[in-house]
């Protein structure tokens, strides 16, 4: 192995980190070169389809035949005939207003959960880990029928969280907040040493105390991920909305602008474009502004102490 | 109000909300108030309807919810259960019961042709056999659906031309329509009604089928439509009896006697009514999927490329993932936020347009990807290259998801390990694969599992893609990008009618596979003994 062959000296070159033979100018490649390569190449990968959207929203013909790679011409027809012939407005609205209620309360139920699995040892943990994940592994897509029947009979009785309610569809995407990602807290708690609670308990703190006190502030990065995830994933659901939400007010984004393609793909599609492109802008906000915690590495240094 | 740090008192620490005698700080306790008020006033708010509709069952399921919310957090004791409780009661009522229905579903025949109980199949059979007789009751009929025209539900908004009296009709039966409600044209046709969008004549052409199905129940009969202008009220020629427990046709005299081992009133001939009714069928489902001859055949190579499937989308996305995470986590890169915010961008992108959008990049005849490359290839005409096509679309939406767990893991690994594995003179190869890679997948491996979970089942990613395309010539029902779950979903829903309790009895099969090959996952990556 290549650890008891090096010499003494080969360790004060690491920075270096010679492995093969390389040319003058491989020293910077090696280090950052390929780095960028790596991130131009994954760059080039991730937009290209992003492009043909774009230029496919700022075509002034508005066709999907008439879309090319890079725009042909730029016009905000597109644009205006989103907002004066379909309800956008109310669509983005409630995309919106559904996908922070939930990422918020998921984050936060998850957190607790999280808090609870990573901090208590008690009966039924391990087999509530397991059943977390083991839940998620059911087809959805059938569950959708059961939920339906579910929902119907909630509609009768209290029409405020029934169909095409915000409230419903809010309740039911909370049904999701125990699952992948409080795993991913989980973790991420686990990392926190429990010297931190045990001296906030020497001092007095209650556990409550110590939860909001002391470990939400330390977990912030994973919230901040996780909550983006959480919003990403109730502003881009589409199976159950599709089915739950089917008056046109109470529409989200991704039900609508389904139904624009879904009825005439063709002359649609830059309409169709163009809300797909202003359906994202809410996220790569959120994830501008969330960026410095969600790659923050809170764990190597701030909390070892 | 005061600071809270004014409320915990002095000699404490100046963080929120601490006290130093240990005591439940008054903030505390005010929110814990605050939040049980809440509790309690949305239970007495979703109690009076479940009393007006003497739901009792409901009622006590919300009363002893309530109950066990309020001992909960009074007590001082259970403090686990106090963090677990609220996410464990949406997961059962919004997971874990929505599974078990499904999971009952499958041992019954459940599905378009039995959807009821027999009361309401033979109110079906009844409806359905309404006929125009001499003297019935004409009216002048205006389609209309409550919401969207393409897909609210159909009403009937009905004139009778004698009286002209106006009613809504709607598969619940007959209203009043009082004139405030509706606009009339001159002959006394409604043209409008509060809360119903009138339909245009090409708007009901579109739906006429579901027109003529639909029929409302009066007294003496059943209203139907004849055309989509007019209306009339006939009497249901086939009738229950209960003293043969049979089904009798009154002009022809054929009968067709109650079969409850199939949910169907069939006659001497074996024929059956249409509509029948829901009734238990025990391990039938699950024999056919074993047993029928149309499944069988197809099943294997529909499993082998589901598995590939997933699991390719799992390893790719994450290898690449993984690749562009570790190429950008280094302090020396400069535009490392940059490269960041634009790599994720279709992470952010609706994920359900950008699969249709991709999927008419592989058009044949004017898709982005042929005119790009000057190709002609027909992505979906052959098996390789719509696989091919399927995975690369699901690489585009995931990697950047594994890109962004990767990085946080990476980042979690403590800088001494690979320091340390360095110094020694390891080189970065070795020190990837003996420590940083063994940390990652410990860290990723739930993650890494869920996606396949996930991934087995992405109805949407071959459904909004490629449809299951290219179908074999000889079989027009298993494709071969088709995983386990569209394939179901065609053979259940597409045919004639839909058959949940079949349905629901492959995705058990289905729910077996994934789960055992998770397990085994687990065990593998040793996730599970972290867990102790």
């Amino acid at each position: 192995m290549a650890t008891t062959t090096s010499p003494a000296p080969a360790a004060a070159e690491v920075p270096a980190a010679p492995a093969r033979s390389a040319g003058r100018r491989g020293g910077w490649f090696r280090r950052v070169g390929w780095r960028h390569l790596v991130g131009v190449l994954a760059l080039a990968f991730s937009l290209f389809p992003i492009l043909f959207v774009v230029s496919a929203a700022l075509n002034p013909l508005g066709t999907l035949s008439s879309s090319e790679l890079i725009p042909s011409g730029a016009g905000t027809e597109n644009f205006r005939r989103l907002f004066s012939d379909t309800s956008f407005g109310t669509w983005f609205l409630n995309s919106m207003i559904i996908g922070l209620l939930a990422a918020g309360l998921s984050m936060f139920l998850s957190a607790t959960a999280a808090y609870a699995f990573s901090r208590y040892r008690f009966r039924g943990r391990r087999p509530g880990l397991l059943g977390i994940l083991l839940v998620q592994m059911f087809p959805q897509f059938l569950a959708i029928v059961a939920l339906y029947l579910m929902f119907s009979t909630v509609s009768d009785i209290w029409p405020a969280i029934g169909f095409n309610t915000r409230w419903g569809i809010l309740l039911l995407y909370l049904g999701g907040a125990l699952g992948v990602n409080t795993w991913l807290m989980k973790g991420f708690f686990d990392t926190i040493p429990t010297e931190l609670d045990e001296s906030a308990k020497v001092d007095g703190a209650s556990h409550t105390q110590i939860f909001f006190g002391i470990i939400l502030p330390l977990v912030a990065p994973i919230l901040a991920v996780t909550g983006l995830l959480g919003f990403i994933a109730s502003v881009n659901e589409f199976l159950i909305a599709s089915v739950f939400l089917t008056d046109d007010p109470s529409k989200t984004a991704a039900v609508g602008l389904y139904g624009l393609v879904s009825a005439e793909r063709n002359n649609n599609f830059g309409v169709f474009a163009a809300g797909s492109l202003l359906l994202a802008v809410p996220t790569v906000l959120l994830f501008q502004f969330l960026q410095r915690y969600i790659v923050g590495g809170l764990t190597a240094g701030a909390v070892k102490g | 109000m005061a600071h809270p740090e004014d409320l915990a008192g002095g000699g404490g620490r100046p963080r929120f909300g601490l006290t130093a005698s240990g005591t439940v700080s008054p903030v505390g306790l005010i929110a814990k108030i605050l939040v049980l008020g809440v509790v309690a006033a949305i239970a007495v708010w979703g109690a009076f309807p479940l009393i007006d509709q003497e739901r009792w069952l409901l009622l006590a399921i919300l009363v002893a919810v309530t109950v066990l919310l309020f001992a909960v957090y009074l007590s001082p004791r259970h403090i686990p259960l106090k963090y677990l409780l609220p996410g464990t009661l949406f997961l059962i009522v919004f997971q874990i019961v929505p599974v078990i229905y499904t999971i009952t579903t499958a041992f019954t025949n459940f599905g378009d042709a039995h959807r009821g109980s027999k009361q309401d199949a033979v109110t079906a059979v009844q409806a359905a056999s309404v006929r125009q007789v001499p003297g019935s009751a004409q009216y002048l009929l205006t389609v209309a659906a409550d919401g969207d025209p393409a897909t609210g539900e159909l009403a009937f908004l009905l004139t009778d031309p004698a009286t002209g009296r106006s009613f809504l009709g709607t598969p619940d039966g007959l209203e009043d329509l009082s004139d405030d409600e509706v606009t009339r044209a001159a002959n006394g046709r409604v043209t409008a009604a509060e809360g119903y969008t009138v339909l245009t004549v090409a708007q009901a052409g579109a739906r006429s089928a579901a027109v003529s199905g639909l029929s409302v129940p009066t007294d003496s009969g059943a209203i139907k439509a004849q055309g989509l202008s007019r209306a009339f009220e006939g009497s249901p020629q086939q009738a229950y009896d209960a003293g043969c427990d049979c089904v009798r046709d009154a002009t022809t005299g054929r009968t067709w006697t109650a079969d409850d081992s199939v949910g169907y009133f069939v006659d001497a001939e074996g024929n059956n009514l249409a509509q029948g009714w829901k009734v238990n069928v025990g391990l039938r489902n699950f024999a056919d999927v074993l047993t029928d001859p149309v499944i069988r055949g197809s099943f294997l190579s529909i499993l082998l490329w589901n598995f590939a499937f997933a699991f390719g989308v799992v390893g790719l996305t994450f290898a690449l993932g993984l690749l562009v995470a570790m190429a950008l986590n280094s302090p020396d890169l400069r535009g490392q936020r940059i490269y960041r915010s634009l790599i994720i961008l279709p992470y952010a992108m609706p994920a359900v347009a950008m699969l249709l959008v991709w999927r008419d990049m592989f058009n044949t005849d004017f898709g982005l990807i042929n005119r790009l490359f000057g190709l002609d290839v027909n992505w979906f005409g052959d098996a390789w290259t719509a696989r091919f096509a399927v995975l690369l679309v699901q690489l585009w939406l995931g990697y950047n998801y594994m890109f962004l767990v990767s990085t946080g893991a990476l980042q979690a690994i403590p800088k001494e390990l690979t320091e340390a594995a360095s110094v020694d003179g390891a080189t970065p190869a070795y020190a990837f694969r003996a420590i940083t890679f063994p940390l990652l997948l410990v860290a990723l491996a739930p993650l890494l599992i869920s996606s396949f979970a996930f991934n087995f089942n992405n109805f949407s990613a071959i459904y909004l893609v490629s449809e299951g395309n290219p179908f074999p010539p000889d079989n027009p029902q298993a494709g071969a990008t088709d995983i386990l779950i569209t394939y179901t979903y065609r053979l259940a829903f597409g045919g004639a009618g839909a058959e949940y309790g079949f349905a629901a009895a492959v995705s058990i099969f289905i729910f077996l596979i994934v789960a055992v090959v998770s397990i085994l996952g687990f065990r593998r990556t040793h996730a599970l003994e972290e867990i102790n």
